[in-house]
């Protein structure tokens, strides 16, 4: 067990089954993903079975089980991004990655996600890139959109 | 003194709004200037938006504002720079420029993007709690009374009448209940909820408060979704204040009341929007639904009577509380009283947010709310209700919105997004599209979900692709009925909705796809032919240079020919072409 998650386990003493949720969120949000060693943790501190937290973990979109890259590239598949073309946002930015969603790309630089919907719909096609949001963006613009987000290493927001 | 109130809800921000907060705090360090962050008027399609108030109070809306735009507008003084009436969208209260305000009747979003959702005082100011303080020297059964008289009904799209909702859970005799705000927002196309939660948390945990002294319940729990950041860092400043000034705590104003409120974040997991799979997410299981009776107003969270609302519901709460149930059943139709609010997106000049009373025809909501589709193109189709919704053909658009209505077409009111297309959207794409959705958001609990949404994608997906047979819209007709009928909640229930809406109002679209091998709305790529009319082609070799696949072959100044066999269809020649010489066949 890291001392990332040990700090966040602690954080819930005598914690309880509906902590878990909230304790896998706090585990990703230090490590990026939920380490096979981190569900063993997290099983252990709240004395449930491996497999429920397993369960838990691959049923709700949010968890990772594998480590995202250091630029975290989320594309909106949202409705209205998809009636304005976000499918060809999406192969677009696959063709410049060279990876499917899902995946990290070799040099470990990016990782590609598809999300059901961010909200920002008037502004859509919508890609976040490590948290900051790019509106009205084309398939052409994938590209450079990726490079910009590799200098500026997006922060704000 | 002089204020800029700048909106930096997430639509601002993804528009640029944080470097135009930043340049305006640089220019506030010289003192006489205030700047104010706030929600969002709902003018998506201007952002990013900034309210200018100069020294005489007068108000000036600019849209589409960038820093050194910033600069100008406050280098104006009193008297208004005419080299900025592109950007000025209205004045004061007057008229607006687009016409978009003109037919709003604005109750839930009422201080959204006018007033700071970061501070309580500016929410006291402009009225705050002064329900809340009303509902307390009232019985609760005279607050449930009130809600119920007002006609509201459940605004995540169940339509159940809100008042015999908190009826239910009143009535159970238990020491301990809950109240559950459903901020998981789950359709794709909709963000009411978010705008609501990031322009005015304060009002949404004042009608949790008054629903807690309705039905005696002690604890409140936000479920709010992961991927609302920005609401969810609101939402917390809002109930640490609210707390410290004894609006949640023990003894509420003295009242005797004690409530709490509490978030949790939610996963994704778009069947959470279900009550009693919201309540197995709470407790950390799957987000699975469970079979009902019991009822979650009986035996809910941790087995407590637990009441369930959306955010807009509650949000409708102090203003009817405040203003009498009266006020608000003179908005709207006989049976779909007051407001709603809409979020208007894909395929319309001007997206955004809007509040209108019940009853509006769709037609007058797309074209004098929304301005209409692009330039060049025809209203074809209004769908609503996301995943669990149905498309609606302009032909019915003079229809009014209310939930009688809009249930007959096939289609569901649902939570309010509302995804404008035209003539350039394939209905069976946008079937197979949400389709894809249910497909994957299915809790895989029920068989015919589980495995009748897989047939139903995949039929869908040999249609777009050309490949349909014969009697695959008879197949899928089956096949929906058949989930509709035997799953257990709405998820299931209605998956088969955006399917049966579009084959029901535009089968010749299928049957294009299936029998002629042809997609009328010139949009899926396995059914599109890229070709260059070469008798006008210059020979400028862009299209050439720009295509990722070199299936472009031409010498400079001589007609350019696209392999059909190497081509991937991503339409980059079409965009770069000078000429505009690339066709789409």
């Amino acid at each position: 067990m890291t001392d990332a998650v040990q700090a966040v386990l602690e954080g819930y003493p005598q914690a309880r089954r509906d902590a878990l949720i909230p304790i896998l969120q706090a585990v990703q949000a230090k490590e990026g993903y939920l380490s096979t060693e981190a569900v063993i943790a997290v099983g252990q501190h709240l004395k449930l079975p491996t497999s429920k937290i397993y369960g838990v973990a691959t049923f709700y979109n949010q968890f990772r089980l594998t480590p995202p890259g250091r630029h975290h590239v989320q594309v909106c598949r949202g409705t209205a991004c998809h009636v304005k073309g976000s499918a060809a946002v999406l192969s677009g930015i696959q063709r410049a990655l060279k990876i499917e969603p899902d995946q990290t790309s070799k040099d470990g630089e990016y990782s590609l996600e598809v999300v059901a919907c961010i909200g920002a719909c008037g502004l859509a096609p919508v890609v976040a890139i490590d948290g900051a949001f790019f509106g009205d963006v084309k398939a052409e613009d994938a590209a450079a959109l990726l490079a910009r987000a590799r200098e500026m290493e997006v922060g704000d927001e | 003194m002089r204020r800029v109130i700048i909106g930096t809800a997430t639509c601002g921000v993804a528009a640029g709004a944080q470097r135009v907060l930043a340049r305006a705090l640089t220019l506030a360090e010289g003192g006489g200037l205030e700047v104010v962050e706030a929600g969002c008027v709902g003018v998506c399609y201007d952002e990013p938006l900034v309210e200018y108030i100069n020294d005489l109070g007068e108000r000036r809306l600019y849209g589409k504002v960038t820093p050194p735009l910033l600069d100008r507008i406050l280098a104006q003084g009193d008297e208004p720079d005419p080299a900025l009436a592109r950007h000025l969208i209205r004045v004061n209260d007057g008229p607006d420029r687009d016409g978009v305000f003109a037919h709003q009747a604005r109750i839930v979003l009422r201080r959204c993007g006018i007033v700071d959702p970061g501070s309580i005082d500016a929410y006291l100011e402009a009225d705050g709690f002064k329900a809340l303080e009303k509902a307390l020297g009232m019985d609760p059964q005279a607050v449930i009374q009130t809600v119920l008289d007002s006609g509201l009904r459940g605004r995540g799209g169940g339509g159940f009448p809100t008042g015999r909702k908190w009826g239910f859970t009143a009535a159970q005799p238990s020491p301990h209940k809950y109240v559950i705000c459903n901020a998981d927002e789950g359709d794709p196309g909709a963000f009411m909820d978010r705008s609501v939660l990031e322009g005015d948390p304060f009002a949404v945990l004042e009608g949790m408060i008054i629903c807690g002294w309705a039905v005696g319940a002690d604890k409140g729990v936000i479920y709010c979704r992961a991927e609302y950041p920005k609401a969810l860092v609101r939402l917390d400043a809002a109930i640490k204040q609210a707390r410290a000034r004894g609006y949640l705590g023990e003894d509420i104003l003295g009242s005797g009341l004690s409530f709490d409120v509490y978030v949790k974040e939610g996963a994704g997991a778009f069947v959470c929007g279900e009550e009693t799979a919201l309540i197995a997410s709470i407790e950390g299981k799957r987000g699975m639904p469970r079979f009902r009776p019991p009822f979650p107003a009986v035996s809910g969270l941790h087995g407590k009577p637990t009441n369930i609302n959306n955010v807009e519901t509650l949000a409708n709460i102090p203003w009817i509380i405040q203003n009498g149930a009266a006020a608000y059943a003179a908005m709207g139709t006989e049976k779909s009283k007051g407001t709603k609010v809409f979020a208007l997106a894909g395929r319309i000049k001007r997206g955004g947010l809007v509040e209108v009373p019940m009853g509006m025809s769709i037609r007058q909501l797309v074209e004098e709310v929304g301005g209409g589709v692009p330039e060049g193109h025809t209203f074809k189709a209004v769908q609503m209700g996301g995943p669990s919704g149905g498309c609606i053909p302009a032909t019915m658009a003079d229809l009014p919105i209310d939930y009688e209505h809009i249930t007959q077409t096939g289609a569901i009111m649902g939570s309010g997004g509302v995804v404008v297309m035209d003539d350039s959207t394939c209905m069976v794409d946008v079937a197979r599209y949400f389709l894809s959705f249910t497909q994957a958001e299915s809790c895989g609990k029920c068989t015919f979900c589980r495995l009748g949404t897989k047939r139903m994608l995949e039929i869908l997906e040999r249609i777009t692709e050309g490949k349909g047979k014969h009697g695959d819209v008879e197949r899928l007709l089956a096949l929906g009925q058949q989930i509709q009928s035997a799953s257990l909640c709405g998820l299931g229930q209605t998956a088969a909705n955006p399917v049966l809406t579009t084959i029901k109002y535009f089968r010749e679209e299928y049957d294009a796809h299936i029998h002629d091998h042809r997609c009328p709305a010139k949009s899926c790529a396995s059914l599109v032919i890229y070709r260059i009319a070469e008798e006008n082609c210059t020979g400028c070799t862009l299209c050439a240079k720009a295509c990722p696949v070199d299936a472009i072959e031409g010498e400079r100044k001589i007609a350019h020919v696209i392999d059909e066999q190497a081509c991937i269809r991503c339409g980059k020649c079409v965009t770069v072409c000078p000429t505009g010489v690339v066709m789409k066949l």
